[in-house]
């Protein structure tokens, strides 16, 4: 045990300011306090408001406990709020509607981002401009491309969309409600839009530092486009694949301002939306919280799987 | 550091990367077609992108009446007078656009000063294990908000006192964008050849001035980039304003949801407001570009 602390203490130390060799200082010893020290003011910040409030919701979860005027007071309920979220049908159903809307969002954006990264790895007149064209919607302010996507690009009748068909000569255009009769649809065309960007940057910069020298030696020997991208291009962009969708899963799950702004929840309440009702509107803290207990152990799932991708990335900076 | 020197940091770390382009051997017959086929999709699909952005400009430059018509009214005269109305109304935009400016600048320089020195410890000076420490402060990026909103809300109103309060979205905005400016400074840092820094410790260089020669130089444009994103993260936070904030420290996302207002025609002015909001948003991620994908990558992506 001792000699491994030694021996992380003296390859921590590693290449920087303090090359020499550590002396023999205990782990709690003034040398590696100093190394921390600039550490500790980002992680108690970050215990406090994110590690702590999360386990107070995690008590309250076990609590029945509603700030509605004429409510009980206050009590422990043991699991009663989570079977209510387990049975209750809307909950479940929000549990459901974030699935799908996470894996369609991310699925469909991931796969044009990669179209239109492999379109821009190419050279034609105006690539530059075109790429500002692809980079502008993630730069609009996730409420405000909601709420416009909702009010004037899918609206019934005056829509952009609606419009648009109508000049084409459908009839009836103005009558079609993507909104209230697609509601899910909606949304995760709004959030195709915005994240198909992400996708595309990160994409791009993994076709772009691709090895020159590879690519221009399969073309020498012959390989077509299609056996290029399969067994060259397809292994090097895998990885930015992965961490495309891993970290646009980590902010698609998090999505609430699309609801908020286009369906205000109308059948298409995903579970951080239901968590905001329950709390917001019916002011259920117990439910709300066993809500909230519900999506972490799902984002510890989805993180699980997004740190590994990450972490091999890391190890390998580490090796190098 | 004078603003000039910032100025012309960002500059350079906007100035485009050589693109690679894959190498064309000899020119074929079809090349020309696949290249003419490949520059028309991508126009196609860029335009198709960037639509819903001119027509909530245009849309914002309608007189109100017209910007909701079936079909559109495309050659209706242009007119500033929704942008007038958002600031002339007793309703004004001003005060949210002050709160969100306020928010924002205020967390991010919080956000630099306590992530600098941590992605310091977690690079130049490594702590021992320090990637455990890494994921530490991923993972808490990782836990949704909702988890932890209602002892938040409970506790700004009912323990401190300080319901509708700035001071509250700032801490909340800055713990929110710490783990991933650690993330992104720490590769930028990671950057920093540890053979220069030898050199001048051996050359018998003081630990201030090894930061401020060079280590420093070497990581402003990635200080640079750090911020704007934490400024865009802040700027776009919808849901801790929503739910923590009502009058007083309203944010420019949460009035831009007030707009809606179906008794009247309200899409153009909708429409400016959310051009509106989206300005400052759209000139910190074009002044980031080229290392906005290693920011957003979490620095994974050079």
């Amino acid at each position: 045990m001792n000699t491994s602390v030694a021996e992380e203490e003296t390859r921590a130390s590693g290449p920087g300011f303090d090359s020499a060799p550590v002396p023999h200082v205990s782990k709690w010893g003034r040398e590696s306090w100093s190394r921390r020290a600039p550490l500790l003011p980002a992680l108690v910040l970050l215990i406090l408001v994110t590690q702590l409030p999360f386990v107070a919701t995690l008590v309250m979860s076990f609590m029945s406990w509603s700030a509605q005027p004429d409510a009980p007071p206050k009590s422990f309920a043991g699991v009663d709020n989570y079977k209510q979220v387990f049975t209750t049908s809307s909950y479940r159903k929000a549990v459901f509607t974030s699935v799908e809307m996470t894996v369609t969002i991310v699925v469909v954006s991931a796969a044009l981002g990669l179209i239109i990264a492999l379109l821009l790895n190419h050279k034609f007149p105006g690539r530059g401009v075109v790429r500002t064209m692809m980079i502008a919607p993630f730069l609009i302010v996730p409420i405000a491309a909601a709420v416009f996507w909702g009010n004037g690009v899918l609206q019934t009748g005056f829509g952009l969309v609606d419009g648009l068909l109508g000049n084409l000569g459908v009839d009836n255009a103005q009558n079609i409600s993507f909104i209230t009769d697609h509601p899910k649809l909606s949304i995760e065309l709004e959030l195709i839009w915005q994240w198909t960007p992400f996708m595309m940057l990160i994409l791009l910069a993994g076709l772009q530092s691709r090895d020159p020298e590879v690519m221009e030696a399969a073309t020498i020997d012959g390989a077509g486009g299609w056996q290029t991208f399969r067994y060259i291009t397809m292994p090097h962009v895998r990885r930015y694949l992965e961490l495309s969708i891993v970290l646009g899963t980590i902010f698609i799950v998090q999505n609430f301002d699309s609801i908020l702004g286009m369906t205000g929840g109308l059948n298409s309440t995903n579970i951080p939306y239901a968590v905001y009702e329950v709390f917001y509107s019916a002011k259920d803290y117990g439910v709300a919280s066993a809500l909230g207990v519900v999506v972490v152990i799902g984002s510890i799932i989805v993180a699980t799987f997004g740190l590994r991708v990450v972490s091999s990335l890391l190890s390998e900076e580490e090796a190098r | 550091m004078s603003s000039a020197e910032l100025t012309t940091n960002v500059a350079e770390a906007s100035t485009p990367r050589r693109m690679q382009d894959i190498p064309s051997p000899s020119p074929q017959s079809g090349r020309r077609w696949s290249t003419a086929a490949i520059g028309i999709s991508a126009w196609v699909i860029g335009f198709v992108f960037i639509v819903p952005i001119l027509y909530m400009l245009l849309t914002s430059l309608h007189p109100p009446a017209k910007a909701q018509t079936y079909p559109p009214s495309w050659t209706a005269p242009l007119t500033l007078d929704n942008y007038r109305a958002l600031f002339d109304s007793s309703n004004s935009i001003s005060p949210s656009l002050i709160n969100s400016a306020i928010c924002s600048i205020v967390s991010t320089l919080l956000v630099l000063a306590l992530a600098i020195p941590a992605a310091y410890a977690l690079s130049i000076r490594r702590v021992p294990k320090w990637s455990d420490a890494m994921f530490f402060f991923l993972s808490t990026r990782m836990l949704p908000p909702v988890a932890g909103i209602l002892p938040i809300y409970l506790f700004t109103n009912k323990v401190i006192h300080l319901p509708d309060n700035i001071f509250v979205l700032i801490v909340l905005y800055t713990s929110m964008n710490l783990p991933i400016a650690v993330w992104m400074m720490r590769s930028f840092l990671a950057e920093v050849p540890t053979a220069i820094i030898e050199a001048a410790q051996i050359d018998g260089a003081s630990t201030f001035t090894i930061l401020t020669r060079i280590v420093g130089p070497i990581a402003i444009p990635g200080v640079a980039a750090t911020s704007l994103i934490c400024f865009i993260f802040a700027w776009n936070e919808q849901l801790f304003a929503k739910v923590l904030t009502s009058v007083v420290a309203q944010t420019g996302p949460v009035y831009v949801g007030t707009l809606i207002q179906t008794e009247h025609a309200y899409l153009a002015q909708l429409s400016a407001g959310a051009v509106l909001i989206s300005v400052p948003v759209l000139v910190a991620g074009f002044a980031a570009q080229d290392k906005l994908v290693q920011g957003l990558s979490l620095g994974a992506v050079k």
